[in-house]
């Protein structure tokens, strides 16, 4: 496993590089198993904006809340909000964190350093109630507002809490099995504040919603005296990729300004997640983005493997086998995005069958090998869960070296250079270069801005060091660029796996024996891989316990989609549907 | 067909065509034809929630072929549309949007709970925001296990459906009754999901709850342990 830490400094006692040139507002973390620096509340601004200008990393990866909670008195009591940043041109991670009480959890906001940090901060205002000052659009964004509470603080319980953590004791007393709901007086999944009265109740969330759309549709409004048009896209639409919705304010047929709604599926991952033991996670990872199980399951494992080290190294043919497994799921998802960009472009479910027909041979070797089509579960702490079956290699051999490079230049023959494609796609939703890293923007979206970044170059985990392959990018930034930058990554992947089969060695597949239970040591770790959609990070925090302190999901396509609003403004309406198309966005990811 | 398989399918109905008649005469009852018109025509909407949509998708597709139903016609508007298939979670924040769209459905209308979320909160049902099965709001006609179902149990399920529409009768079903069909009332989004049905039983329970942060499923007999 690669080291990801250039800033840490041996634990020595000289003063870090940050420490230095912040005296007094930064101070190590001392604790065990973490890393990065904790910065003063009040510097917090001051230190961001010299880390981007001066040390020049420049990609805000994941700011994520974690809650410090014990009932005891003298226990530990803050919130901390985690911070954590690359610089685009590749290398290791630096890490800052502020703590801030829990009953007052104020932090600056850095949306105006890095836009990017414009969801992920409503994320940490909607499930940890911190407050971000500054922050231009602080509503609750995957929940509701007026929902009661902020979930996954460690103190708030939800309406079916049976025990803090799995497995549960309880689950079969007297050898009678219960349904939680029998105990819920309504028997359903609620709760409510003392004394509330449903009678007469109004809905605060969707006012606060087209206040905000209006306000940054502003200085639209005031140039040109014209009447507007709020049209809402979603949660039920064909285009909307699931339940997605966008509320789209027009001028005509030109968009002046746009909010995404999400949360339609806020399946409460990280919570649950927090309940449950390392290994229960595995399966949960699958239903993130459910289009390329395989990747969520290698970010979780990498992530896991971290933090417990040496000891879950997998072996040799385990490590292959991820690759492999991984760079299936790369082209089954890309052909999937493609299929349905095409959808979205007017082109109804005929390219989308025909990528749908290759996807499903892929989907038959995950069958074969892991037991199911979309769910496979199939990594473990340390390796993968069992070996590949016989006869499965020659499979896997022939459709990468003959049908599916076969398929896909037909694809690419028969819709790259079609004359729709191209004058819907090209100069539509250009971002550029600096935009896409100041958004945060992952994975194609960045590659197609001519940004090469690519997690397996820049900062490389697994074995990708070993394979030769090019990081694909494209110069202009459109939805042409995103559509073309797909069809590079499958070639790529496809070349991967060609060399990835040639060398791939018999031995075993698990490193040790595989066990129900893991023990993890206390500490942080943050694990990320170059999924199908961009970078996918895992914040796990381990108390040494056999649950997670924290487990966070960096989502690529919920971070993709903080720069929606910036590619559709002053578009047609009919481009959203395709700008979204572009980002290639699953709602289980989305949401979480 | 061939005259032996004729008579008895078709010809139900209590009558005895006579031998001569029976290449060009068939007798049978309104229901028969009505239901064959109509389990040969289920119009799906096209409404994903989350991974079973997908695997709906690939059934639609060329390798499962939903067409061999006459299932293929996907309608994205619920005014077009016979059968909602609830393919994924149903969050709280997504169920008034559920209702109102089975609300806008015409009649005959179907509801199949794809999956163990749709049909009881799956893995995710002790999510705050999960509604554990949508059969709390809406009436479901068909379960189909699995997470996510595979095509071929989709289409199994879809069969299942076939065979309820075949027992239907049209001088029973509720939509050719006298009375209205009222509308399911909208739940709405409070400090938790309302549902305005509840009302009385949320008022009572919120009047007599003690500590404000304790869970409302907290049972009597307190086996959970503190942390």
């Amino acid at each position: 496993m690669s080291e990801q830490t250039p800033v840490k400094e041996a634990p020595a006692n000289p003063p870090t590089e940050l420490e230095k040139r912040f005296p007094g507002a930064v101070k190590r973390d001392e604790r065990a198993g973490y890393e990065g620096h904790i910065v003063e509340v009040a510097k917090l601004h001051e230190v961001a904006a010299a880390i981007r200008d001066e040390m020049g990393y420049d990609f805000l990866s994941s700011v994520t809340a974690v809650d410090y909670y014990s009932e005891a008195p003298e226990g530990e009591n803050f919130i901390e909000v985690v911070y954590h940043l690359y610089k685009s041109t590749g290398g290791g991670a630096l890490v800052y964190r502020v703590q801030v009480p829990r009953d007052d959890a104020v932090v600056p906001s850095l949306v105006d350093l890095y836009p990017g940090a414009d969801f992920q901060e409503r994320e940490a205002w909607d499930l940890y109630g911190v407050k971000f000052e500054g922050h231009p659009d602080l509503r609750r964004i995957l929940l509701w507002e007026g929902f009661a509470g902020h979930p996954m603080r460690k103190d708030w319980k939800e309406p079916y809490f049976e025990e803090d953590v799995k497995p549960f004791k309880n689950r079969w007393p007297e050898g009678q099995v219960y349904r939680i709901e029998d105990r819920n007086p309504v028997g359903k999944n609620v709760s409510y504040p003392q004394g509330f009265d449903p009678e007469g109740f109004q809905e605060t969330d969707d006012p606060r919603m087209y206040e905000s759309l209006e306000r940054s549709s502003q200085d639209f409004v005031e140039r040109i005296d014209t009447e507007q048009v709020v049209v809402n896209l979603g949660p039920q639409h064909p285009s909307t990729h699931g339940v997605f919705r966008m509320a789209v304010r027009m001028h005509g047929e030109t968009i002046v300004g746009l909010k995404p709604v999400m949360g339609y599926l806020h399946r409460n991952h990280e919570q649950i997640g927090e309940r449950n033991t390392w290994t229960m996670n595995m399966p949960f990872t699958d239903r993130l983005d459910y289009l390329s199980s395989m990747s969520n399951n290698f970010g979780y494992a990498l992530a896991v493997e971290k933090l417990i080290g040496e000891k879950a190294a997998p072996p040799e043919r385990a490590e292959y086998i991820r690759v492999i497994m991984a760079e299936l799921t790369r082209i089954s998802n890309h052909l999937w995005a493609i299929g349905f960009l095409l959808n979205d472009l007017g082109a109804f479910f005929t390219p989308a069958l025909y990528a749908i027909e290759e996807r499903e041979l892929i989907l038959d070797i995950f069958e074969a090998t892991a037991g199911s089509r979309m769910m496979c579960n199939y990594f473990r702490f340390g390796g993968v869960a069992r070996d590949l079956p016989e006869g499965i290699l020659p499979k896997i051999k022939d459709l990468v070296t003959d049908r599916l490079p076969r398929k896909v230049e037909e694809l690419d023959l028969y819709l790259s250079a079609n004359e729709l494609v191209r004058s819907r796609g090209e100069g539509v939703g250009v971002i550029t270069p600096e935009e896409a890293i100041a958004f945060s923007a992952a994975g194609p979206v960045l590659r197609a801005s001519g940004v090469p970044y690519d997690v397996r170059r820049a900062d490389p985990y697994s074995i990708y060091d070993r394979f030769k392959f090019d990081v694909t990018v494209r110069q202009h930034g459109d939805v042409y660029d995103r559509y073309m930058i797909r069809i590079d990554e499958i070639y790529q992947s496809l070349s991967i796996l060609r060399q990835a089969l040639k060398d791939i060695p018999e031995g075993e597949i698990m490193n040790g024996k595989n066990p129900y239970q893991v023990r993890v040591p206390a500490g942080e770790s943050y694990g990320r891989v170059e999924g199908p959609k961009g970078e996918l990070g895992f914040y796990i925090v381990s108390t040494g316990k056999a649950n997670p302190h924290r487990y966070h999901v960096r989502a690529p396509s919920f971070i993709n989609l903080t720069i929606l609003e910036k590619m559709c403004v002053g578009q047609k309406i009919a481009d959203v549907v395709v700008n979204l198309g572009s980002i290639d966005i699953v709602l289980g990811e989305v949401d979480r | 067909m061939t005259e032996k398989t004729v008579t008895p399918t078709v010809n139900s109905a209590g009558y005895d065509v006579p031998p001569e008649l029976r290449q060009s005469v068939a007798i049978t009852t309104l229901d028969k034809i009505w239901n064959m018109g109509r389990r040969y025509s289920v119009w799906p909407m096209m409404f994903g929630l989350a991974c079973c949509a997908i695997e709906m998708i690939c059934t639609a597709a060329s390798r499962y072929d939903l067409a061999r139903f006459g299932m293929e016609v996907m309608r994205p508007s619920p005014r077009q549309s016979d059968l909602m298939i609830v393919s994924g979670t149903v969050t709280k924040k997504m169920i008034p949007q559920i209702v109102r769209l089975y609300n806008q459905m015409p009649e005959p209308k179907y509801v199949m709970a794809m999956g163990a979320c749709a049909s009881g909160g799956g893995p995710f049902k002790e999510g705050y925001n999960v509604v554990s099965g949508v059969d709390q709001y809406i009436p479901v006609d068909v379960y189909v296990p699995g997470c996510p179902p595979t095509p071929q149990a989709l289409l199994h399920g879809l069969m299942k459906l076939q065979e309820k529409i075949d027992r239907e009768s049209i001088t029973k079903v509720r939509w050719y009754q006298k009375d209205e069909i009222p509308a399911i009332p909208v739940p709405i989004l409070g400090p938790d999901i309302i549902d305005p049905r509840d009302n009385a039983a949320i008022r009572e329970m919120a009047s007599r709850k003690a500590a404000p942060a304790a869970p409302a499923a907290q049972p009597e007999t307190a086996e959970a342990p503190a942390a």
